[in-house]
């Protein structure tokens, strides 16, 4: 089993491996990464990178792409409106 | 915004900062079904429109509207030329009389239209702030103030601190600025689909993929052979207008555009610089200017760039630079946005700054909608409102004589 961290999504701690990304994290805490212009919730469609679709707020920069950022420890990933 | 929607959030050619506008991406926009030539050409019109940019839509839903009979050709889609290159900034200017009552007159005309618009055309009134960086710009600011007072239109002479308070992210150090509140924004591709789905409710036919090879003495000859016959040609091509009637004073002009992606209350007016006025005037020379819009999406248009001379499309990277240098220099934290997409157009360009709305003393059939440069979302509507008064006799709302072709074609009423 992999080491758990905790990491805060939407303003709630959870747990999540090490190792994991930002992504995986949404996805544990089943929120979604983001809210389209036509208000729908949005998450990972590519998974590598390309699509921008996984985008979300990180430690407070806007638009990070979750799918391509590991968690550490204490991070904050909150969803986009 | 709707360019963010459909070719902004899936694809990474635009995170390259692709050169290219997206063409496949407009035909969905605009989704204007082609008509097949053949089915227009052995019926009679009173007015055939050529060019299908915001200009030509208007034109189009204005005749039709009082029951003539037209057809619009366009040999691409609607709204593709410098209407999907323009910022959608519906203003009111003051270099002129006539430039102020053409763009006064058209913001009304918008303003009486705008519950009528889709929800997709955006229209926002978010009004304008030139912006003073210094006291001789602070001047011009009372300068316009007073203008504007003069003649009704509402305006807010902001000090240092009220323009700050107005927008947190502008520098510090800037002198003041003028709110002029009654000015707004809207998405300009939208905003011709709906004035020709209008047109086309009423009648209106309209030909797309079909290019014009000649136009004059009451026939527009397609390049595929086809030819319309009609009274009226309304030569609304914009910055190849000048291509269909030769003689004509209209030259491109090109213009940069950077979009950034969603960034919710960074910015709330369209932000001018005063100083907007010495460059964007100059015709010299290549010329940049702050300017930037507020997207209802969140996201940040960012404006403008000047270039005579410019022939090809594609985005010259030393005009983005200076652009976006501009840009910072006035609000330093643009430089954390994320920008998704940079592409260009063609303003239409005249020698004095007024469009050329009217007859062509050279041909009895020919009118010219043209010439609207970087203002010609905002009097679009207004153009078509004169034209349509000239054609029909009706009395114009304004004094129409500053644009009327003849004033710089004297030399062609006895050719």
């Amino acid at each position: 089993m992999p080491d758990q961290i905790s990491v805060k999504v939407n303003g709630a701690a959870i747990s999540v491996p090490s190792g994991a990304t930002a992504a995986v994290a949404m996805a544990i805490a089943g929120q979604p990464c983001r809210t389209s212009v036509t208000g729908e919730p949005r998450g990972p469609l590519c998974g590598m990178g390309i699509c921008f679709e996984c985008r979300v707020t990180i430690n407070g920069v806007p638009h990070c792409r979750s799918c391509q950022i590991p968690c550490e420890p204490g991070m904050e990933v909150n969803s986009e409106v | 915004m709707v360019l963010f929607a459909l070719c902004g959030e899936s694809s990474w050619l635009l995170r390259q900062f692709r050169t290219q506008p997206c063409r496949a991406t407009l035909y969905t926009l605009v989704r204007n079904t082609p008509r097949k030539a053949e089915t227009v050409t052995n019926a009679i019109y009173d007015v055939v429109i050529v060019g299908a940019g915001i200009v030509g839509a208007a034109c189009a839903d204005e005749f039709a509207r009082r029951s003539l009979r037209v057809a619009v050709v366009d040999r691409e889609v609607v709204g593709s030329g410098a209407t999907a290159a323009g910022m959608g900034h519906i203003v009111v200017m003051d270099d002129s009389e006539a430039q102020f009552a053409l763009t006064r007159y058209s913001q009304q005309l918008w303003q009486a239209l705008r519950n009528d618009l889709p929800a997709d055309v955006e229209y926002d009134q978010c009004g304008t702030i030139w912006v003073a960086a210094d006291e001789e710009e602070m001047a011009e600011v009372r300068r316009k103030h007073h203008f504007y007072e003069a003649r009704g239109v509402p305006s807010e002479t902001l000090d240092a601190k009220r323009l700050k308070q107005s927008e947190p992210n502008l520098r510090d150090g800037l002198q003041g600025g003028l709110l002029v509140p009654e000015d707004a924004v809207l998405y300009p591709p939208c905003a011709a689909r709906f004035l020709m789905q209008r047109a086309q409710q009423h009648g209106a036919k309209l030909v797309l993929g079909a290019s014009v090879s000649t136009l004059g003495k009451g026939r527009v000859l397609l390049s595929d052979g086809l030819q319309l016959t009609s009274e009226i040609i309304i030569n609304a091509a914009g910055a190849w207008s000048a291509e269909l009637t030769p003689g004509i004073d209209v030259k491109r002009r090109k213009g940069h555009l950077v979009i950034t992606d969603r960034y919710p209350a960074f910015l709330r007016h369209q932000l001018v610089e005063l100083g907007y006025l010495k460059s964007a005037h100059s015709v010299a020379s290549d010329s940049v200017a702050f300017n930037v819009q507020p997207r209802r999406t969140g996201q940040i248009l960012i404006g403008s760039s000047r270039q005579f001379g410019a022939e090809h499309k594609e985005v010259d990277q030393e005009m983005i630079v200076r652009m976006l240098q501009r840009a910072q220099e006035y609000m330093p934290p643009l430089r954390d946005l994320s920008a998704i997409r940079v592409w260009t157009g063609f303003r239409a360009a005249t020698p004095d700054k007024l469009p050329f709305i009217g007859p062509w003393p050279a041909d009895k059939s020919v009118f010219l909608a043209t010439g609207h440069e970087g203002l010609g979302i905002t009097t679009s509507l207004a153009t078509a409102t004169i034209l349509a008064d000239q054609v029909t006799g009706a009395k114009p709302e304004i004094p129409i004589e500053p644009y009327l072709p003849s004033r710089v074609a004297k030399e062609y009423a006895h050719a």
